[in-house]
């Protein structure tokens, strides 16, 4: 990796989140100030981005689809879904899934 | 401004759960730095200077695959777009302070950081609002950024048998599961998550920009109820 390259990448995404944090603080502008198209799609990008993330890299297994019993980071992603949704717990999913997948992995019964 | 210390304290009282949550969220994206190449001290750098994790966990997974630089920034520009909300939300209540102070608060405003204080500025007068502000952010700051050099530290030390790259995706689906919230949010996700698995294929991670440029249209959508 050229390691010029990556700190610029680092420099331009530090620079551009700052912006972005500071767009309309900076602007005075009011929640008001925000055209209502645009607010209602930024409420959009968390959801379809994190699906757009998460998604793949559970039903993919080598590059094609793979839904069963067979893909454990699906069984393990579909355990930590439902620790995230009943206990809103980013650190109790992070370690049931963990957990989950290590236990799978390592054919224990689970 | 003179300080307001039970405001002050409030803050930092409040904060600790977050606090125990935002280390091991900076551990882990110090370790995915690791896996994914990422020299240290450009990791440090960018807990530093881009101070956002669900960003910097997509920037890192796609620099790990070999992605383009511009597909890499692109992609974390968009996910931080969620920003643009933030600021706009908190700019009524930060109108009265200097510049200065401004920036610093723009600077440290993160996702937890928000949820947290946004009820306290329309709760209380800004002036107060803003030293619980200053108790919460603070210590959020350094238990990321401690969290990303002990994730470096630790992520070359712990066994491929942890499948540590597995958190990745694990901490984008405990963002996303509170980010699902109505029928169109579900329509964003669903449509975002459908098209991304669809695309997985294409060259230069088109499919994840495909993905969320869909999902975004498919809430929309939903919200007229066109679907």
């Amino acid at each position: 990796m050229v390691s010029l390259a990556l700190w610029a990448l680092v420099v331009v995404l530090g620079l551009g989140t700052l912006a972005y944090r500071l767009s309309f603080i900076e602007a005075f502008a009011s929640a008001e100030g925000v055209p209502p198209n645009v607010r209602a799609a930024l409420r959009y990008v968390p959801p379809a981005v994190l699906a757009a993330l998460v998604l793949p890299a559970f039903l993919l297994a080598d590059g094609s689809l793979a839904v069963g019993p067979g893909n454990d980071r699906l069984l393990a992603g579909g355990v930590a879904a439902v620790v995230a949704w009943r206990t809103g717990s980013v650190l109790g999913t992070l370690v049931v899934g963990m957990v989950a997948l290590y236990l799978l992995r390592s054919g224990l019964p689970v | 401004m003179s300080v307001s210390r039970s405001d002050l304290l409030a803050g930092l009282r409040d904060v600790v759960p977050l606090v125990l949550s935002e280390l091991p969220f900076g551990v882990v994206i110090g370790a995915a730095a690791v896996d994914a190449g990422v020299p240290a001290a450009a990791a440090v750098g960018m807990s530093v200077l881009v101070y956002t994790g669900a960003a910097q966990l997509a920037a890192f997974d796609l620099l790990g695959r070999g992605a383009p630089l511009a597909v890499v920034g692109l992609t974390a520009l968009v996910i931080n777009l969620r920003y643009l909300m933030y600021s706009a939300s908190l700019a009524q209540y930060l109108r009265e302070f200097p510049r200065r102070r401004r920036l610093t608060f723009g600077y440290l405003l993160t996702d937890p950081v928000y949820a947290l204080t946004v009820g306290e500025f329309v709760d209380r007068p800004a002036g107060r609002a803003a030293w619980y502000y200053v108790g919460a952010a603070v210590p959020m700051w350094f238990a990321y950024q401690g969290g990303t050099v002990l994730g470096i530290v630790l992520g070359t030390s712990v066994p491929a048998s942890w499948n540590l790259g597995f958190a990745t995706p694990l901490l984008f689906l405990a963002l996303l599961v509170p980010a699902v919230e109505d029928r169109p949010s579900l329509a964003a996700a669903g449509v975002g998550g459908g098209v991304a698995v669809l695309g997985a294929g294409l060259p230069l991670e088109l499919g994840l920009v495909a993905g969320s440029l869909a999902g975004v249209a498919g809430g929309l959508l939903a919200e007229r109820g066109w679907a």
